[in-house]
């Protein structure tokens, strides 16, 4: 309980700091929105040539493509602490976080909170829900559970590699800039349906970096196109975890990297 | 309160390769060298002491602190803060100690400086009473009053300092490390500070160990003094046997009547020559100073002699200089006090 009000009273600060360049915040949000609309309109263009992807029907890929960039948006708002460590290690900041008696994961996840992603994930929301209205799910208490669990998921699974890139730090203290090819890259790749990718392509991206159990299975389950494609409807409905245990698994190499911290000057 | 055994560090210090295909490298293959920062360094230290940890830049007094304060894992050796090992027990250790580094503040950059303390409050679970009475005599005793809402990013530098030494002490450590507290600070804010860390030890029995550059902290608030030079202990003991160890060097001027090619002295080192004036020294166990003018008088014609001991400063200098002397002192009988 003392963690989460304190996590509260933080976020609280860095949205008051954050808002009190009120223009430049508001300029700012519309102009995230509005990138991101650009993205999905250059999707929109693509299928007013093809009309279909590897069986997948515009509002159908935008359904992924809302999916993804809310988790992505997410994880950036909240995950900003990871995203952005690399000034930490460069400032020294570290030190402070290390003579404070907590843990270091949560300070540097408390530390920070990027409230301007409101507007992506305001827009990637946008798409979901008119991707929904044109298509015919049949939603269920268990379907916006596993819809809500899976969002939570693909957070998660950002989050963790932000976590990666800034425990690198711990060794090469910038950031490796390899990570963006699954961040950035990732929300792409998410953005289509992952049967157009190589076998290789997909599997490396269901089993080791388990972007597809975040994004791709789960709308599979949702869009009801699991029978189509012969996918083991378990392994469907299990592959959302997938997304907890990658950001466990980035906590663990974290705490390792924390001991190799060498802070700054002698 | 502190226990310190053998405790060395050492960082590798690895060569970057630079962009995008070259962070990627990094990860697989680094090249390195390895600097020793501290080596088998070993001290205690009692509660409510004040000790002057001291030496030149690069030494590795920040170092010890880090490790002392738990931010550096040690290579090896241990450390204990309080009973607690601070690497290992770093949140523990945390709750019991308090740090400031002068070189960089703890607060928060966009927050005023109350603000800083109520979120300190929080993370350290500091009881509303003592919180309060904390405040109010660091308010006083520092006089935080005048920029106690203030932004910490629109703090003067000894602003800054007193609002993080207050920020240090909210939750009414143990022990109390202090990296360079006084650095680039006037007289008067440097003062103010070593009154503030004189009373907080008297009254409170805080341990504070202090790292410096300024021998007048030194001389205002420690006793005693661990040297260290080059990542090895070189002193350890009180400031006034530290004085009298190197007081035996002294430095005799000389303005003679013309300039001598040759004025060289058995028994004292010629410090500089510039014309008539020449600056010697000598070492009273050497050559007492009657013998030492008389030997002059015999060679030379002479206008004005004088006689000086070294400020500390200047002792300080010439043991990082020229760690042999003291080595060498250090091993004979000379001060078994130490």
């Amino acid at each position: 309980m003392h963690h989460l009000s304190l996590y509260l009273h933080f976020v609280k600060l860095r949205i008051r700091s954050q808002m009190e360049y009120r223009l430049s915040f508001i300029v700012e949000l519309f102009a995230q929105a509005s990138i991101s609309v650009i993205d999905f309109f250059m999707i929109a263009l693509l299928f007013n040539r093809f009309k279909q992807l590897a069986g997948w029907s515009l509002w159908e890929v935008g359904f992924l493509y809302g999916m993804i960039g809310i988790c992505f948006a997410v994880a950036e708002m909240i995950g900003r602490g990871f995203d952005a460590f690399e000034k930490n290690i460069v400032r020294g900041d570290f030190d402070t976080i290390l003579i404070r008696p907590l843990g270091t994961f949560y300070q540097v996840f408390a530390n920070e909170f990027l409230l301007r992603r409101l507007g992506r994930i305001a827009q990637a929301l946008v798409v979901l829900l008119i991707a929904n209205s044109q298509l015919s799910v049949q939603w269920s208490l268990t379907k916006v559970g596993y819809l809500l669990i899976s969002l939570m998921s693909g957070t998660c699974f950002f989050i963790g590699l932000f976590v990666i890139a800034a425990t690198s730090c711990f060794w090469t203290v910038q950031s490796i800039e390899v990570i963006n090819i699954f961040t950035h890259g990732g929300v792409f790749m998410g953005s289509y349906p992952f049967s157009i990718y190589r076998w290789w392509f997909r599997h490396f991206f269901t089993f080791i970096v388990p972007l597809a159990c975040v994004n791709y299975f789960p709308a599979l389950f949702l869009l009801g196109k699991i029978e189509s494609l012969g996918v083991s409807p378990i392994g469907v409905q299990l592959a959302p975890f997938a997304g907890f245990l990658f950001l466990g698994i980035t906590m663990l190499f974290w705490r390792w990297g924390v001991l190799h911290y060498q802070s700054t000057g002698h | 309160m502190i226990e310190v055994n053998d405790l060395s560090k050492d960082f590798k210090v690895y060569h970057h390769r630079k962009g995008f295909f070259g962070s990627f490298v990094n990860l697989f293959s680094r090249k390195h060298r390895i600097v020793q920062a501290v080596d088998k360094v070993s001290f205690t230290v009692a509660r409510g002491e004040i000790v002057g940890y001291l030496g030149p830049n690069g030494a590795g007094k920040s170092t010890t602190i880090k490790m002392l304060t738990g931010i550096l894992v040690p290579s090896s050796g241990s450390v204990t803060v309080n009973g607690y090992i601070p690497h290992r027990q770093r949140k523990e250790n945390a709750k019991h100690i308090g740090v400031v580094f002068g070189q960089r503040s703890h607060l928060w950059f966009d927050l005023p400086v109350q603000e800083s303390f109520e979120l300190l409050q929080r993370i350290y679970r500091i009881p509303e009473a003592e919180y309060r009475q904390n405040v109010e005599v660091f308010e006083e005793l520092l006089n935080l009053g005048d920029f106690f809402r203030t932004p910490v990013r629109q703090l003067s530098l000894g602003q800054r300092m007193r609002a993080d030494i207050a920020a240090a002490l909210l939750h009414n450590p143990d022990v109390l490390f202090l990296d360079e507290p006084t650095i680039g600070l006037d007289v008067v804010a440097k003062a103010r500070i070593r009154q503030f860390i004189q009373r907080i030890n008297t009254e409170r029995q805080v341990t504070v160990v202090l790292t410096t550059h300024d021998l007048d902290d030194v001389e205002k608030l420690c006793k005693r003094v661990i040297l260290i030079d080059n990542a090895r202990l070189r002193f350890d003991g009180e400031l006034t046997a530290l004085r009298r160890l190197l007081s035996t060097e002294r430095l005799l001027s000389v303005d003679y009547a013309e300039a001598y090619p040759d004025v060289s002295i058995p028994n004292a080192d010629i410090v500089y020559q510039e014309g008539a004036r020449v600056q010697y020294r000598f070492s009273p166990e050497e050559i007492s100073a009657a013998d030492l003018i008389g030997t002059i008088l015999k060679k030379f014609r002479i206008v004005d002699v004088s006689i000086q001991e070294p400020d500390i400063e200047d002792l300080i200098k010439t043991v990082y200089e020229d760690n042999l002397t003291l080595e060498r002192k250090l091993a004979e009988p000379l001060s078994p006090d130490i």
